[in-house]
Parts: structure tokens; C-alpha cells; sequence
């Protein structure tokens, strides 16, 4: 067993580092680490500096226009990015459509909207919920009717992260309802500006809006935006959640949480003296840590299993789950570890340009909000729960 | 043994529970935060007529007595307040604040400020929390220097519950020794007006206020003087022992409600064609909540009825046991329910991420679970 980097991964990591100092801009860094709001243009712009240098698309192969880059090689790159403050990619256009396209997509779709996708010039929204269809996915309604050349679509997709920003939409919708519900479901592409969209925001326990409701009335989508066969959308769906939950790991905002956490453990008084010297809070962030360690090695285990075999072991199935469960035990002992000023609620202070004066340590202003935001986490991409069914059925045998 | 209210307290429950009903909807409420308001006059009378702004207060000063037992009565008050997610300065005035007077002022204090606090004509903030301190109330840096006939204030306190929304501030201020010592802590009246008093206020996630104080040699006369010079951590430690009461009795009608809520949601949400309450896995949390509500309620009963007890170390065990035991049961069950909501749990717009919100806050204030957790772990190695 070898747990280092090759020389050659060492130097790539090098070379990713050194990049971002040169060319991540400072502004957006800001940002990112400090928590504040980030506008649709500082996603596009990051995309365009790093498809400027090659590297629009870490997760893609070349033919593609990717990097062609190893699972362990794009790891390193997102551990570098999510370390500099580098927003992280639109992962719906990254690594949920992109995915799809370059397996079921059709040529002329694949010229169409990859290169878009990796100049920075379309930004993707994923419509899969509904109102009535959340863990029950194959429940959902949106009908697309076949009429002529066009589709025509009429109902409600839900939980769309950032949709506000949106130049498109993917989503799935039903096209017949004979048979199975999962047959009956189509996959198409929707322009966010066509006639009969509206988009609502949903404001989030936070107070912010990240996420919205999307409506379609009569919208007409052209019959060339279907991905794949009409009513096989399902077979995309599935694809798709695959690359979803590989992904899902957050070893990036775990581990800078944890750097954040150390950090102001050293600066914060608690009881008269620095917090660390505190032995409750000093027994929770050894907790987190061997449990961070942990997580990160199985994690690897994942990326030389895929290095090795092409496909990832069944330890794989466990990252989104304990990789979720994770962070929201940091921004909780970080919540708590800051006091009661913790829950001054400012949304003010996440203005970009906002210079005002913190209450309490400069390290609370965000900290209850992004706790309370990041119940989420367990919520998303496949609740928790249904990952768990997931790994019994498909690991386990249940 | 009989753990019934007695009448007088089911009628205050009940009439309170009218009102509430009525006039503190969870729209209503949203509506109220919207305003620039520190907290709601027309509420705030209504709590004064119904007796609610004298709990506790002796009848002499226009109070309603202890009606029983003062904590007990509190309790059924602060459950009532929990279901409804009230942010009125109840806790800050009613409880902090006239505990403080009814232990330690003079009868001339007493006579001015628990008979107006009780009329509901003025609104009282404690400021005894220091931010080197967290909870620790003997670690007091902010000093009281004698200056002629008055004192000097000079120092800082932070998450002063309600701060922005008073009239007169208690302020504990040590006059001699140590950050640490319990002796020469003094208590003050400051009025919000004084000079060299800065109240810098904040809305809380959960909808409440506080405010950030600051003292630059804010002068105060001898009568401002709250008890005896340098003995004032008594009273102090009384109060927060109630206010602790009175949270854990606000955590278990919140948390009483979420868990109704939830269980209505599992029992009406519908996936895969079946209710999901029918899923063995979220059934079996559901009953964990279930249990976990109720394990809460049964400790700040115990701490409720011994709020007043005589001997100060079985009073004070109970209470600490009581904090913590509801500090992680609020954070279970907070978390809990979001995560059986699903997406709707995480949104403004279900009262479920509300009552998350102050659960979690009602952790966070007067010493959270490990905080008090560990002041019991003292206690008991203590006697």
C-alpha cells in the first residue's frame, strides 16, 4: 500500500497551485471564502479564465475539449480550487449534463452545447423535482405533448438551484403514461427564456433565495431538444444520479471548514481563556477530525479503486451520505463554538462590498446561517434516505 | 404525587392559549417581523392585562404572586409561548429582569420598577454576559469605580437579550477582585439614555433582538446600586437559574408542536403512493422524537418544581440537568423534523424551519447543552 502522490501528481499539484495564485481573481476568493453572495457573473467568469487555460472541464475527456485529467488528478484540482477560494464549478452543466450529452446526446447536440458549457456561456439549471415527486422521482407530471416539430410543456418542476441565474433548463418530463412509470419519461433541453416561464423564488430558512420554483405554461420546446429516445428520458435520469452521487463527496468545504475551525479555535475565548484550552470543545473537534481522516481515506480508496479498475467499489456508495453528514457536524461545532452572538442575523454582511462592523468575532456572521442552510445537504441529491435504501439494495443485497 | 396544573394555572394556560390562538398566528407573526418594532405594544398590553408581566412579582407591587409556585406558573406561560413562537422581551423584562429586583432591590426600587414592569408601562434588558466569558457569569471584566456618591461603569457585554428594546439595563459590573471571583460582582440600573452608553441592536435568526453594549465611564448614582456592593452574583445566579426554567418550558411547547407537526406531515405526505409515515425507518425516528419531546418535558417539570427548592444544590443540579438535557433535545428534534420535512423543511415559508430556528437559539442562550452539562459534572463532584 502507497497512500502518496506520484511525483508527476505532486507536480501537477504544484502547477494547479500556482495557477490560482496568478489568475484566481481576488475578488471572487473573497467572496467565496467569506461567505458571501455570489452573482451569476463570477461563476461564468472563473469558467472562462480556466477554459482560457485549458481546463474548462476537469471532469471531461478530450474529445470532448476536456483535460482528460484522472479521477485523482481532478481531485487534486478541486482540493487545490476549493483550498484558493475558487467558486465551484455550475455542476449541472458540468458534471450532470455533460455527462448525459456526451452518452445520449445526439452529434449535433454535443457540438451544440458542450463547447458552451466549457466557454462559460450557458448556465445550467437541473429540473428533476416536483412538488409531488421528490424522493419518488418516476411520480413526476410535467407533460410534454408531441405537436408537429415541437413539444409542448405544461406543469411545475421545484427545488432548482439557482434558477435565477439560468440560461437553461434540463428536465424530465412525461411524454406518455402508459406502461411503468419510469417508461413515459423524456429528457429535454429548455431555453429559460421561451415564452410560459416563470420562475419563483423560494426563500430558504436562512433568509436567502438559492433555490426556486420553475412553472412552465404552454411553453414550446423544439422536437431537436430531446436527449435520447423520447420516453427512455429515465435511462438519462439514472445516469445522471450516478455521476450526482459520485461526485458528492464535499471533501473540499469539509476540509476548509475544518481549517476554519482550528483556526478560530485558536483566536476565540471562551470561559476566560482560548477556546482549544476548552476540553468539551477540544473532545468535539478531535471527533471531527479522525472523522474527517476517515472520510478523506475512503474517498482515495474510491479514486485507486477507479484508477485501477475503471469503476468504483461499493465504498463509493457511502461518500454523499457520511460526506454530508459530516460537514453539518463541522458548521455545528463551529456554530456553537462562537457563543450566542452566533445568531445575529445580518443579511446585510453578505453583500459582496459590505464592510461594516462584525458582532461579536469576525467569524460568526455566517456561521448560524450556513449551519441552518446546510440541513440541506442530507435533504438534496438524493435524500439520505434514500441513499441508505440504495446501498441495501444495491450493496448489500436487502 | 399529582402532576396537574392546578385552576388558577389552567385558566392563565387557557386564556393565554385563547389569545395566542387568536391574535399570534404564525402569519401574524411573520407580518410583526416585518416592522422595524423592537417588540409589539399592543401584545405586550394584552400580556399586562391577562397578568402575565407579574409572575412572580409580590401582590404588594401590583404583582400576582406566586400563584403556587412561581416557576411552575412561568412554565405554563413559556410552553405557551413556544407553540406560538412569540418574540416579545418576556424572558428579558419579565423573567430576567424582575428576578434580579424581587431578589435584590430596595423597597423604593422595587416600589418604582416591578410595579411599572408589571403595568407593562416599561421594558428591562439584563446585560451580565461578557464575550471572553461566553456563559460564565463571574467572569466580569466591566468595572464599577466609585466616582463621589456614584460609580463609574466601564466594559463591554454582548448577546444582551432584548438589549435595543429597553428602557433600563441591569448590568452586573465588578467593584473588587478577579474575572472569575463570585465575589465583587455589583448589579446597576442604567438607563438606555445614560451617557457613554452605546446599544448597538440586531435581529436574531430566530426573531428575536439583542444587542451589543458598550460602557465608557457611563456614571450612575448610588441609588442605580441593585442589592449590596460586591454581592450582587446572587441575585444574579437566581435569576438565570429561572430564566433557564423558563427556556426549557419555551423549548418543550416549541418542540411539542414541531414533533405535531411533523407527525401530521409523515401521516399526509405522500410518495411511492403510500403515506411516508408508513416507512419503517422514518416511523421508528418519528418515535425517537416522540420520546426525546417527552423525556424534555419530564426534566423541566423536575427542574420547574424545584425551581424554589431550599436546599441550593438539589435546585441547581436539577435545573443545570434540565438545560442540557433540552439543549440536545431541541437540536435533535429541530434537526430531526427538517430532515423529515424533506425540501420543505429547509424553507421561510413552513413554520418548521422556525421552530428549528429558536430551538437551536433557545440551546445557545444562558449556557448550552455542554455548558450546563458540565456545570452539573462541578455539582455533583462538588457534594
Amino acid at each position: 500500500m502507497n497512500i502518496d502522490f506520484s511525483a508527476q501528481e505532486l507536480s501537477f499539484q504544484a502547477e494547479v497551485s500556482a495557477f490560482l495564485k496568478a489568475h484566481l481573481p481576488l475578488d471572487i476568493s473573497h467572496k467565496v471564502l467569506g461567505g458571501r453572495r455570489m452573482a451569476r457573473d463570477d461563476f461564468m467568469r472563473w469558467q472562462r479564465i480556466l477554459y482560457e487555460h485549458g481546463w474548462g472541464g476537469p471532469s471531461w475527456p478530450k474529445e470532448f475539449g476536456g483535460t482528460g485529467w484522472s479521477h485523482t488528478k481532478e481531485f487534486i484540482f478541486e482540493q487545490e480550487c476549493s483550498a484558493a477560494g475558487a467558486p465551484r464549478l455550475i455542476d449541472f452543466g458540468q458534471k450532470m449534463l455533460a455527462p448525459v450529452l456526451m452518452k445520449f446526446g445526439s452529434p449535433e447536440q454535443q457540438a451544440h452545447y458542450l463547447p458552451r458549457i466549457l466557454q462559460g456561456e450557458d448556465f445550467w439549471c437541473q429540473g428533476y423535482s416536483e412538488p409531488g415527486a421528490g424522493s419518488d422521482l418516476a411520480a413526476l407530471k410535467t407533460k410534454a405533448e408531441r405537436v408537429g416539430d415541437k413539444y409542448i410543456v405544461n406543469g411545475q418542476k421545484t427545488w432548482i438551484t439557482l434558477a435565477q441565474f439560468a440560461d437553461w433548463i434540463f428536465c424530465l418530463v412525461r411524454t406518455s403514461s402508459e406502461g411503468r412509470r419510469q417508461e413515459g419519461i423524456s429528457f429535454l433541453l429548455i431555453d429559460m427564456k421561451s415564452p410560459g416561464i416563470t420562475v419563483r423564488p423560494i426563500i430558504m430558512l436562512d433568509g436567502e433565495h438559492e433555490i426556486n420554483e420553475v412553472f412552465f405554461d404552454n411553453v414550446e420546446v423544439p422536437a431537436a431538444n430531446l436527449v435520447g429516445e423520447q420516453d427512455k428520458g429515465w435511462t438519462c435520469a439514472k445516469y445522471l444520479l450516478v455521476h450526482e452521487r459520485f461526485g458528492q463527496h464535499f471533501i473540499g468545504p469539509i476540509k476548509s471548514l475544518m481549517r476554519h475551525l482550528k483556526r478560530l479555535a485558536t483566536e476565540e475565548m471562551a470561559n476566560g481563556r482560548a477556546l482549544i484550552e476548552d476540553s468539551r470543545f477540544r473532545d468535539r473537534l478531535a471527533q471531527c477530525e479522525m472523522e474527517v481522516m476517515a472520510h478523506e481515506m475512503t474517498l482515495l480508496r474510491t479514486l485507486a479503486a477507479v484508477a485501477k479498475n475503471g469503476s468504483p467499489g461499493p465504498e463509493s456508495s457511502i461518500l454523499k451520505i457520511r460526506g454530508s453528514e459530516l460537514l453539518q457536524q463541522i458548521i455545528e461545532l463551529l456554530m456553537y463554538a462562537l457563543g450566542p452572538e452566533v445568531l445575529a442575523h445580518r443579511p446585510e454582511a453578505l453583500a459582496p462590498d459590505w464592510q461594516g462592523e462584525a458582532i461579536g468575532s469576525r467569524h460568526a456572521t455566517t456561521a448560524a446561517g450556513s449551519y441552518f442552510n446546510m440541513r440541506k445537504l442530507s435533504i438534496f441529491g438524493g435524500s439520505n434516505e434514500i441513499q441508505r435504501n440504495i446501498i441495501a439494495q444495491l450493496v448489500l443485497g436487502l | 404525587m399529582d402532576f396537574s396544573l392546578t385552576d388558577e394555572q389552567q385558566q392563565l394556560k387557557d386564556s393565554l392559549c385563547r389569545y395566542l390562538d387568536k391574535n399570534y398566528s404564525f402569519e401574524a407573526r411573520r407580518q410583526q417581523l416585518k416592522t422595524t418594532d423592537k417588540y409589539c405594544a399592543t401584545h405586550w398590553r394584552a400580556f399586562a392585562d391577562m397578568g402575565l408581566l407579574g409572575i412572580g412579582v409580590p401582590e404588594e407591587f401590583g404583582g400576582m404572586g406566586a400563584m403556587g409556585n412561581g416557576a411552575e406558573c412561568l412554565s405554563v406561560i413559556m410552553e405557551c409561548f413556544g407553540r406560538a413562537l412569540v418574540v416579545e422581551p418576556y424572558l428579558a423584562t419579565v423573567v430576567l429582569c424582575a428576578s434580579v429586583l424581587r431578589e435584590a432591590a430596595s423597597q423604593t426600587q422595587k416600589e418604582s420598577i416591578l410595579a411599572e414592569i408589571v403595568a407593562g408601562n416599561t421594558v428591562l434588558a439584563l446585560a451580565v454576559q461578557e464575550r471572553s466569558a461566553r456563559y460564565r457569569l463571574s467572569h466580569v471584566t466591566t468595572s464599577a469605580q466609585r466616582d463621589g456618591d456614584g460609580y463609574l461603569l466601564s466594559g463591554a457585554k454582548m448577546a444582551v437579550l432584548h438589549g435595543d428594546a429597553a428602557d433600563t439595563l441591569i448590568v452586573s459590573a465588578r467593584s473588587s477582585g478577579q474575572p472569575g471571583d463570585q465575589d465583587g460582582i455589583s448589579l446597576f440600573l442604567v438607563d438606555k439614555n445614560a451617557a457613554g452608553l452605546t446599544i448597538r441592536g440586531y435581529r436574531t435568526h430566530d426573531g428575536m433582538r439583542a444587542a451589543e453594549v458598550t460602557f465608557k465611564d457611563v456614571r450612575v448614582a448610588q441609588s442605580a446600586l441593585v442589592g449590596p456592593v460586591g454581592a450582587g452574583y446572587a441575585a444574579l445566579a437566581r435569576s438565570i437559574e429561572y430564566a433557564r426554567v423558563a427556556l426549557c418550558a419555551e423549548a418543550v411547547g416549541a418542540m411539542t408542536a414541531l414533533s405535531e407537526q411533523t407527525l401530521e406531515y409523515l401521516k399526509t405526505r405522500k410518495q411511492f403512493g403510500v403515506a411516508i409515515g408508513s416507512f419503517q425507518v422514518l416511523k421508528h425516528r418519528m418515535v425517537d422524537v416522540f420520546n426525546t419531546s417527552e423525556q424534555a418535558r419530564s426534566i423541566t417539570m423536575l427542574a420547574a418544581i424545584k425551581a424554589d427548592a431550599a436546599d441550593a444544590g438539589e435546585r441547581r443540579r436539577s435545573i443545570a440537568a434540565a438545560k442540557s438535557l433540552v439543549g440536545q433535545a431541541a437540536r435533535s428534534i429541530g434537526q430531526e423534523a427538517v430532515q423529515m420535512h424533506g425540501g420543505m423543511g429547509v424553507t421561510d415559508e413552513l413554520a418548521c424551519g422556525h421552530y428549528f430556528k429558536r430551538l437551536t437559539a433557545i440551546d445557545l442562550t444562558l449556557g448550552d447543552a455542554d455548558y450546563c452539562r458540565a456545570e452539573l459534572g462541578d455539582l455533583l463532584a462538588a457534594t
